[in-house]
């Protein structure tokens, strides 16, 4: 789009002085928004962080370093339990075991990166769904994890300070969120970043180029783990309550979905994505009280299909957005984007 | 010893269903190169399109079968023709993720239609209908699941041997530019391949829908055919067959012996190990990668 002259400007974080003011514009109003919306709304910006945080390592993943992961929900549980088990059991503050957990979460992307060195397409993505249908199992039978029946989160405090509120968690979950979504735009810029995206491109021209396709694919696994186990130990303490049954394989397909319909190697489009399908899965749970729609989408029920199962519109819907991406706008959301700026540009011509 | 030989009994059971899920996404990937996520819905929706054939109209089960086979075929090419061929950077990521979208697409549309709740299909034979050979108990069904798997394993591999429309499929996979050239429609191959492999799936559905018959059911078939497949090379038809008996096996082994509650997870460990082992699978010859 805008061409880059030299390195330096490649590499910088903001390209204008306008774009810092839009920035510090952007991050001020995230912090003043719990002042003037309901409760719920601020629920909702938590999950949908959450789920930002998730959708930038996948990206990282999927995105910059060509590699397909159905197991994130694997990594996101690791995350969870180990956030509140280390809380419960070692009496860990939550601060320190929030990393704690991500980093054990990120030594399993490590151990999933080793096999994924020498498996591409339809075998990798078999070895992640494998990978994250097994951690979910294994956590659902073993007694220290509650087994079937959950756990509950603790009290969370840090410091002086007690999180009890949504409005209140709200705050500690943005603030991790620009931080890690600022560190890995960083990273990307960097040596590192460039290593990932040689791989993508031609992993076997940047083996030659000197890229250490071992150390850097095995980094990206357990990055993009790390990144997934932060958000896993946060969603614990937005749910308050976690049992195995929520980190499904359609949880891995969801967070594959953000990437793939915000645009692939993009980091602002994985904060577009999953702000969207976060936002549409929790309008369509309950579809039938969206006003007039859902009276529609009753009598339809009602007369051609049936009621009990009319919350299954959303997997229609997302199927959709899935299908109708790959197929129209292959770049996403992010894709969409770029082309609107480029004509209001160039505008009256 | 009774025990053990039951397990194989059953193991050899739970594999057919597994195999002829792996052969009908081998169908697919040895034409096309794609893995095909939605062909556990694709199967699932024929079986729900069976029952409401046979709950609402009064037609023989033969002919409803019948009818439903059709449908999975058309359904198949349907599907291929609509939206695979629409794709316009068709790379494998891309693949999985539309193939991802049908399945969730289907998905919800049956448990739209039918509701979440389970469901009795009217088959002829019963899921407890069965005979005990040696001390060994042998469901009829199970049976049935057997010779369909080892039938179309056979059909296939000849088919795909000798036939001439089978050449037309390998070579469109080989390399697809060069089959255009000799004169091969590589679009219409690929509409009959998606619906050869509907059918084969809709089988696999047909065969659990009198045990099991609710939305989620295709889950465990389909992961674990895929995962045979992977296991057996993706290409290969007796391979998938013979890794889909293996997982079902070892699974039920493994349930019997060291842990019940572990069984469903067994076989996604053995497919880690098997890959990093063999990354191509037991039965294909090592993919080397063109440059």
């Amino acid at each position: 789009m805008d061409m880059k002259r030299d390195y330096y400007e490649d590499v910088e974080l903001f390209s204008s002085p306008v774009v810092v003011f839009w920035f510090i514009v952007l991050i001020g109003s995230l912090y003043l928004f719990p002042m003037f919306v309901d409760n719920y709304y601020v629920y909702v910006a938590n999950y949908i962080a959450i789920n930002i945080i998730v959708a930038a390592g996948l990206n990282l993943l999927v995105g910059f370093t060509g590699q397909i992961s159905l197991g994130h929900a694997g990594f996101f549980a690791i995350g969870a339990y180990g956030t509140v088990i280390l809380m419960i059991k070692a009496g860990f503050p939550f601060l320190l075991a929030l990393p704690c957990a991500a980093l054990v979460a990120a030594g399993f992307g490590f151990l999933l990166g080793l096999p994924a060195l020498r498996l591409e397409g339809p075998y990798l993505a078999i070895a992640t769904l494998g990978f994250g249908l097994t951690i979910t199992q294994i956590i659902g039978r073993v007694e220290l994890f509650g087994g079937r029946d959950g756990l509950h989160a603790p009290d969370l405090t840090i410091g002086p300070w007690v999180l009890d509120t949504d409005k209140e968690f709200y705050f500690l979950v943005i603030t991790l969120t620009i931080f890690l979504l600022l560190f890995m735009r960083n990273l990307i810029k960097t040596r590192v970043g460039r290593a990932f995206i040689a791989i993508r491109d031609a992993d076997i021209a940047a083996e030659t180029m000197g890229v250490n396709i071992v150390f850097y694919k095995t980094l990206a696994f357990a990055i993009s783990a790390f990144y997934a186990g932060i958000a896993g130990g946060m969603y614990a303490f937005v749910l308050k309550f976690i049992e195995p049954e929520i980190f499904t394989l359609l949880m891995s397909i969801l967070f594959l979905a953000m990437v793939v319909v915000g645009g692939l190697g993009s980091m602002l489009g994985s904060v577009a994505g999953a702000v969207l399908l976060c936002w549409l899965d929790l309008k369509l749970r309950n579809i039938l009280d969206i006003p007039y729609l859902g009276e529609w989408l009753k009598d339809l029920s009602e007369n051609w299909f049936s009621i009990t199962g009319v919350s299954n519109i959303q997997y229609i819907v997302f199927g959709s957005i899935m299908i109708a991406i790959m197929l129209f706008e292959p770049l996403g959301l992010y894709g969409i984007w770029i082309r609107m700026k480029k004509y209001w540009r160039t505008w009256p011509f | 010893m009774i025990d053990f030989i039951q397990m194989i009994v059953s193991g050899v059971a739970t594999g057919s269903t597994y195999a002829l899920m792996g052969l009908a996404m081998v169908i697919i990937y040895k034409t096309s190169e794609v893995p095909n996520f939605a062909q556990g819905e694709m199967a699932l929706i024929t079986s729900y399109f069976a029952m409401m054939l046979l709950t609402t109209m009064n037609i023989s089960v033969y002919l409803a079968f019948f009818i439903s086979f059709a449908f999975a075929a058309i359904l198949g090419a349907f599907l291929e023709f609509v939206i695979l061929r629409r794709a316009k950077e068709p790379n494998v990521l891309g693949m999985i993720v539309i193939t991802i979208g049908i399945e969730m697409v289907l998905l919800g549309f049956v448990s739209w239609k039918f509701g979440a709740e389970e469901k009795t299909m009217p088959f002829p034979i019963g899921p407890y209908d069965g005979f005990i050979v040696g001390g060994i108990y042998i469901s009829k069904l199970d049976v049935l699941t057997l010779i369909s798997a080892l039938f179309f394993m056979i059909v296939l591999y000849l088919f795909f041997k000798f036939s001439k429309l089978g050449l037309a499929m390998k070579a469109t996979q080989q390399n697809s530019v060069a089959a255009q050239i000799v004169g091969i429609k590589t679009n219409r191959i690929m509409m009959m391949t998606w619906g050869i492999s509907s059918l084969v799936g809709a089988t696999a559905g047909l065969l659990i829908s009198p045990t099991v018959m609710q939305p989620f059911m295709m889950w465990d078939p389909m992961l674990k055919g895929f995962a045979a497949a992977v296991m057996g090379g993706m290409t290969s038809l007796p391979g998938a067959v013979i890794a889909a008996y293996m997982l079902g096996i070892i699974e039920n082994l493994f349930g019997g012996y060291i842990s019940i509650e572990f069984k469903t997870v067994v076989a996604f460990a053995i497919i880690v190990l098997v890959l990093c082992v063999k990354p191509s699978g037991l039965f294909a010859r090592h993919y080397v990668k063109k440059v």
